[in-house]
């Protein structure tokens, strides 16, 4: 691995953001981000704090941990674990989104 | 005979003292411990996912439940938290910095400062692991979530149905509680650089343990940095 | 034999049992899945036994869920799981590689330690009044109902994870940065690509598998709720979970062998493997698409149709790459010169039985099908023709063709090929009936049936009876081998692969010069045979 030296106000500036990430995902848990498609009424707030929370990850993972500064090979190993995770939640979550399709028939 | 040999017995001209007999080199054994912590959090990944997937279910089947439950939460304390265990991924951060650069006394300030913030986070989880034990809230047989402190210390009232508040509660305590043994090990394995650092055994050419448990330190960081928003702020909508 | 080498550099239990040299710790976990081998026999013999009639008057039905459970427990996690990357894989993976040892050998010999605390408070759990939960801890049964030691025998199988996931850990690491030099991924023998595909699935798998037991012993121990339907829990949630490991588990137990498969045959065939790359990326195929069929475990359990469907689907799917190894098998034997040694022999027998093994699990991935034949005995004849027909031949084969190897010493080929051939015998007796049995509406895990099933029981007891004995086989003369065995030399069966360029049995070091690799793998040319004679 390159020992590549990460310049401190870096660090410090990503440490920055995450504080400032964590006051902005706290105070828009308090909003409602609730919006009108098509008939439905669609809450954003879990997506935009998830989304948020993956942002920050992205810069623990980045700059904290230096995948930005490392091999293929290793990028490759998070990758895929992150992908893994989502196939246990996304295929386990087929089968209870799913449930409801089914009704039982009206006699 | 097909294949020739080479004799490659001996390692580079000056061998390190850390240099482990099977390796070549001092950098094919950095890689390898390096991708050895990566593929052991990859497993750490899979391991919390498990929990993951059953808050996503139960949160899709209770989400009333899981909304009050996360209110009984304190937001203060999450929120405060979340910013104690950022700050020690910065310290943590500057000690591999530190380590690099050969700076033991910046290395030795920044395990301290690092282990001083996971510290507090612990104590503030304590804390709140208190309070739910006050509240009745923890699962099992003395589990009753009919009323929840709120911050301003008024009492209020809850209705939901106990089983799926106790499941929130369930997946609330294990997941933290077993962010909380990740970061008591984590404690355990500064505290074993700090030794190390102390006893001169790190340098600009070896602090590959000190970036591998960094990696670690991070990645515990990174599973609260979901558990904040997951566990405490489901719906603040409304309440405060 | 070598004057000095890796079994006689040191003596004395204390360096056995503080090795850090791979080919010990292989042989410290061959010794130890034996013997949780033969208690899982012993399980599986008291249940043939009961078998024999229908009223069940061998063992209560208590003590009959207790005896399928023990033979399960031991037999997935602690011998199929652990034994062809545990034992095999640790002797030869860093020999194949030219490597001197794995990547981190005291975390090997840790794997070793954690593996034998989980299979002791596993064994004291099974044998100390028992768990009758079945391998498999179905919620909410294991949680709420049972009366026996769940709590031990999950925290158990969860310790002995670690195991799995440190040998996997390991070998990824050795495989990406422990080759020799020239040795590119494309040049590697295909029982590496095997083993790496498997410890993806070990990394990956097994956490999930370990957090799930956790929550059995939480659930029972505190009654948290999370699979308890009293509470608004969901026992289908528990499947889920345990089925995401459990399934690519099953590809754990079935590519390492695969990998042995893929060395005998170039070697017996005297050919160069077909398809190498076929074979190497079906590996990796498996490893990836054996994650995404969890479901076909759960077909009646309640889950949505739909969801049934799509895993239905994948399960096709992921049939599709093994036959891909099946085919290239078959085609780098065709026009072969074949030889008929012990390994090959097991080559074939694994062949044949692990083909109709799938087939019969492409009858089970239809849904329709599916619904007639769970939890009878075709599910049961299907997976023990794979994992016994297969795998258990995959891994005696190995042990035979690394034999010489291993030890500096040849097996007695006269009684290794009447033990091969009792046990395809032993094996086909035991199994096939089932196949009827569960067609007929059998179900498994009762201690009694109906009595128009005696004969077909009858005759899979007999089987067992005849496959105890081919197992019994190698068991005595691979001991009285090590002692008279012929001595073997480098390189017995004139096969290709770095391993076969060092001694037998090797250094402690591996090699005495660091092997440069310029040939491909399998090269079984006519220039390289003449030079061999």
């Amino acid at each position: 691995m390159s020992d590549h030296i990460v310049p401190v106000k870096i660090y410090v500036a990503v440490f920055a953001i995450l504080l400032i990430c964590t006051f902005l995902t706290a105070g828009i848990a308090f909003v409602d981000l609730t919006v009108n498609i098509a008939g439905h009424a669609v809450n954003f707030n879990p997506a935009v704090a998830l989304l948020i929370a993956i942002f920050k990850a992205t810069l623990v993972i980045l700059f904290f941990m230096h995948i930005k500064y490392s091999k293929w090979v290793t990028r490759t190993v998070v990758i895929a674990g992150v992908f893994w995770l989502c196939i246990l939640l996304s295929l386990t979550m087929t089968d209870y989104l799913s449930r409801a399709f089914l009704t039982s028939p009206v006699h | 005979m097909s294949e020739h040999s080479v004799s490659v017995t001996e390692p580079a001209a000056h061998p390190h003292g850390m240099l482990q007999h099977h390796f070549t080199d001092m950098e094919q054994q950095k890689d390898a411990a390096s991708m050895g912590m990566w593929v052991f959090l990859v497993t750490e990944i899979m391991f919390f996912g498990g929990m993951f997937a059953a808050y996503l279910v139960y949160r899709y089947w209770y989400y009333g439940a899981f909304v009050l439950g996360s209110t009984s939460l304190n937001i203060w304390f999450g929120a405060i938290n979340t910013g104690v265990l950022i700050c020690s991924s910065l310290t943590m951060a500057m000690a591999v910095h530190s380590a690099a650069l050969g700076a033991r006394k910046a290395l030795i300030v920044f395990l301290i400062l690092t282990m001083l913030l996971g510290g507090i986070f612990l104590g503030i989880k304590a804390k709140e692991y208190y309070d739910k034990y006050v509240e009745h809230h923890i699962p099992g047989e003395n589990f009753k979530f009919d009323s929840m402190t709120m911050p301003d210390g008024s009492e209020r009232e809850v209705h939901v149905d106990q089983g799926q508040a106790q499941i929130y509660f369930s997946l609330y305590f294990l997941l933290t509680g077993m962010h909380a043994i990740h970061m008591i090990i984590g404690e355990g394995l500064l505290t074993a650089l700090l030794i190390m650092s102390w006893l001169r055994r790190f340098g600009s050419s070896y602090y590959t343990p000190v970036e591998n448990i960094g990696l670690y330190w991070h990645f515990v960081d990174i599973v609260w940095i979901f558990l904040f928003p997951l566990l405490y702020l489901i719906s603040r909508v409304h309440h405060v | 034999m070598p004057r000095e080498h890796y079994l006689n550099h040191e003596f004395g239990i204390k360096s056995w049992l503080l090795t850090k040299d791979h080919k010990r710790i292989g042989i410290l976990y061959m010794l130890s899945i034996t013997f949780f081998f033969v208690i899982g026999g012993i399980g599986a013999t008291l249940i043939r036994l009961n078998l024999l009639t229908p009223y069940g008057t061998l063992v209560s039905a208590e003590t009959y869920n207790k005896l399928f459970t023990l033979h399960g427990i031991m037999m997935v996690f602690f011998f199929l799981v652990p034994s062809v990357p545990a034992v095999l894989g640790n002797f030869a993976l860093p020999l194949m590689l030219g490597a001197k040892d794995v990547a981190f050998p005291k975390i090997n010999l840790l794997s070793w330690y954690i593996f034998i605390a989980g299979g002791s408070l596993e064994l004291w759990a099974l044998i100390s009044g028992g768990v009758d939960t079945g391998w498999t801890f179905y919620t909410p049964f294991s949680t709420t109902f049972s009366n026996t030691n769940v709590i031990t025998a999950a925290l158990a199988i969860f310790i002995a994870g670690f195991s799995s996931i440190l040998t996997g850990l390991n070998f990824i690491v050795t495989t990406h940065r422990m080759r020799a030099p020239g040795m590119t991924w494309f040049k590697m023998p295909l029982f590496v690509w095997s083993t790496y595909a498997t410890a993806i699935i070990q990394v990956l798998g097994t956490p999930v598998i370990a957090i799930t037991l956790v929550l059995v012993a939480m659930e029972r121990a505190f009654h948290i709720g999370v699979f308890d339907p009293r509470w608004g829990g969901d026992p289908v949630l528990f499947q889920h979970m345990f089925w995401f490991y459990s399934h690519p588990a099953v590809y754990i137990m079935i590519l390492p062998g695969m990998g042995v498969i893929s060395e005998i045959i170039p070697c017996f065939a005297r050919k160069s493997m077909f398809g190498y790359k076929f074979v190497a990326f079906s590996s990796i195929a498996i490893a990836v698409f054996g994650f995404i069929v969890w479901g076909h475990h759960l077909f009646i359990a309640g889950i949505s149709v739909y969801s049934a469907m799509v895993f239905s689907f994948l399960s096709y799917a992921v049939a599709i790459p093994s036959a891909i190894k099946v085919f290239n098998w078959s085609a780098t034997l065709y026009k072969g010169s074949i030889s008929y040694r012990t390994p090959m022999l097991y080559a074939f027998g694994f062949i044949g039985l692990f083909t109709i093994g799938g087939l019969t699990g492409l009858f089970v991935a239809a849904l329709g099908l599916d619904v007639h034949v769970h939890d009878t005995y075709f599910i049961i004849a299907h997976f023990h023709y794979i994992m016994v027909g297969g795998m258990v031949m995959a891994y005696l084969g190995g042990i035979h063709y690394w034999w010489p190897k291993i030890t500096g010493r040849m097996y007695p080929e006269g009684w290794a090929k009447l033990s091969a051939l009792v046990i395809f015998l032993g094996f086909n007796l035991t199994f096939f009936p089932q196949f009827i049995l569960g067609y007929l509406g059998m179900p498994r895990r009762y201690h009694t049936y109906p009595p128009e099933f005696q004969v077909l029981n009858v005759l899979s007891s007999a089987g067992a009876s005849i496959l105890a004995v081919g197992y019994l086989l190698p068991l005595i003369y691979l001991l009285w081998s090590i002692r008279y065995g012929e001595v073997a030399g480098n390189n017995p069966w004139g096969a290709s692969g770095l391993e076969w360029q060092t001694t037998s049995p090797p250094p402690p070091d591996n090699f005495a010069v660091t092997p440069v690799v310029t040939e491909e793998a399998y090269d079984y040319s006519k220039e390289r045979e003449a030079a061999f004679v």
